[in-house]
């Protein structure tokens, strides 16, 4: 373990969030106000504005304007941050893009909230599930300590040389950025050694070395810069493991690709994101007790997806139950179950593997919803038979 | 020219060269061409103001022949030329005739 520097807080994960930002004190950030993610911003900019942040914060009329405004700022040359929430995001939609085939570091806090419409504020994973095939890396974190931590570590990893890709970091709408929980905090000089100096390439404002941003490429080049940017996307994992490596040296705190939780010996396994995994830990531990061999695995490096690993950690286990905050429509199961299911795809002998749709809008994820997917998952590894491939659970019929 | 691969771009197709843009020769999108007729030019200039690129070619503030490496035969300097007593200095011809 690592040398801990930092102090207990209890706070939101938004505030959390917000304190990383007045941290690493970003050159600029342009943002727009939407729930859950509003309060973030909201403290930020009063860092800003009592001297506790050098930011140059730029208020503009939307998210399309937002993203701009951080691409601009990072072609420029700046360390930029902004943060946002689903409708926020997709009207961030085209500029996500341009960010990522610009290989610009930017870093988003993305407050997972549900897709409108019906309209809705509470946290699901559409916004992020729908932003996944866009370029960036996306970071997931289970509660307000991980939203924190990658959000400190995200900055690292988008701006390292080998890399130069945007991030964001997702966690839970309300129920992670509303609720107050016991944290630890890094001391402010620990933080700022650790992300560095801001390191430029090719900045617009250096005039002595002028270069052109956002060229037209078509059909002589496009694909070579495709292929090149799923290159990059390639390195990403190992430069996450070496990020997590040295955080830990200042946390104490262990991250990889992502969690295990009792699976090495597990026969059955539930894969969930973000903060339900907390909640399904507790089913795990509870049927642990009863004898049934059940592990969980929570993904933290969602994009790139680290497929091989992933498979690996899986391919032992009898049945697997991929629980999904968010649906594919029309894609036959939720996003993340397609991932899990791509990551076994190259084995001969695989996991029987069951789909459930769970807390969308919102809708509270109980400890119960996770007792019947390990019970149903003991019987499918028992029997070798799936009744129901996917289904919403905890929705009236 | 010989294309790159995808290991020798430059991450984010950011352009490092400057006034590269002056090998990149357009002139090949023309499908009508214009034409200068010298005996009906008055020297006037505006096919020069008018011209969207930089095809027409001016040495000691006369006009020469146009720069047909960038002219993409857009016809606005043939439609703006006031010629000579109605005669214009300017005529579009089709492409490869």
């Amino acid at each position: 373990m690592g040398q801990k520097s930092g102090k207990i807080v209890a706070v939101t994960g938004n505030e959390a969030v917000a304190e990383a930002l007045r941290q690493v004190n970003p050159d600029v950030s342009a943002a727009y106000p939407i729930t859950p993610a509003t309060e973030i911003m909201q403290r930020f900019t009063a860092f800003v504005s009592n001297g506790k942040a050098k930011t140059e914060m730029i208020l503009v009329e939307s998210e399309h304007s937002a993203m701009s405004a951080c691409i601009g700022a990072s072609a420029a040359g700046g360390r930029v941050a902004t943060s946002t929430s689903a409708q926020g995001l997709a009207l961030m939609w085209e500029e996500l893009f341009i960010a990522s085939g610009t290989r610009l570091p930017i870093i988003l806090a993305l407050v997972n909230r549900a897709m409108s419409a019906p309209l809705n504020i509470h946290g699901d994973h559409s916004d992020g599930m729908g932003a996944r095939d866009c370029g960036w890396i996306q970071l997931w974190s289970e509660n307000a300590q991980e939203a924190y931590d990658n959000m400190i570590q995200s900055f690292r990893i988008a701006e390292h040389m080998d890399l130069r890709l945007p991030a964001m970091v997702c966690m839970d709408g309300f129920i992670i950025s509303h609720s107050i929980e016991r944290m630890e905090y890094l001391d402010d000089e620990a933080v700022k050694s650790f992300v560095g100096e801001f390191k430029t390439v090719n900045p617009l404002l250096d005039i002595e070395h002028p270069v052109s941003y956002g060229p037209l490429i078509l059909t002589d080049y496009y694909m070579e810069y495709r292929r090149a940017h799923a290159e990059v996307m390639s390195k990403v994992k190992n430069v996450v493991l070496d990020v997590a490596k040295d955080f830990e040296k200042i946390s104490g705190r262990q991250y990889g690709l992502f969690e295990t939780y009792r699976l090495d010996d597990a026969e059955i396994g539930i894969v969930i994101l973000n903060s339900a995994a907390g909640t399904t830990k507790d089913a795990v531990d509870a049927f642990r007790e009863k004898g049934i061999k059940v592990g969980l695995l929570k993904p933290r490096l969602f994009r790139p997806f680290p497929y091989e690993e992933v498979g690996e950690a899986l391919k032992h286990l009898k049945a697997i139950c991929v629980l999904d905050r968010a649906d594919a429509f029309g894609g036959s199961y939720g996003p993340l179950f397609m991932d899990i299911a791509a990551t076994l795809f190259p084995y001969k002998e695989k996991p029987l593997m069951m789909n459930k749709i769970y807390g969308l809008g919102g809708r509270d994820y109980l400890p119960e919803h996770a007792e019947n997917a390990i019970a149903e998952l003991a019987e499918v590894a028992k029997t070798g038979q799936i009744k129901t491939f996917k289904e919403y659970i905890g929705v009236r019929e | 020219m010989k294309l790159k691969g995808w290991k020798e771009l430059k991450p984010g197709a950011v352009v490092t060269e400057p006034g590269s843009a002056l090998k990149f020769k357009t002139g090949s999108w023309r499908a009508f061409k214009p034409k200068w007729i010298e005996e009906n030019c008055i020297q006037c200039m505006f096919c020069w103001a008018y011209c969207p690129d930089m095809a027409i070619t001016v040495k000691d503030g006369k006009r020469g022949d146009f720069d047909y490496d960038y002219c993409k035969g857009c016809g606005i300097c043939a439609l703006e030329c006031p010629g000579k007593k109605g005669n214009k200095a300017i005529v579009m011809e089709e492409e490869g005739r």
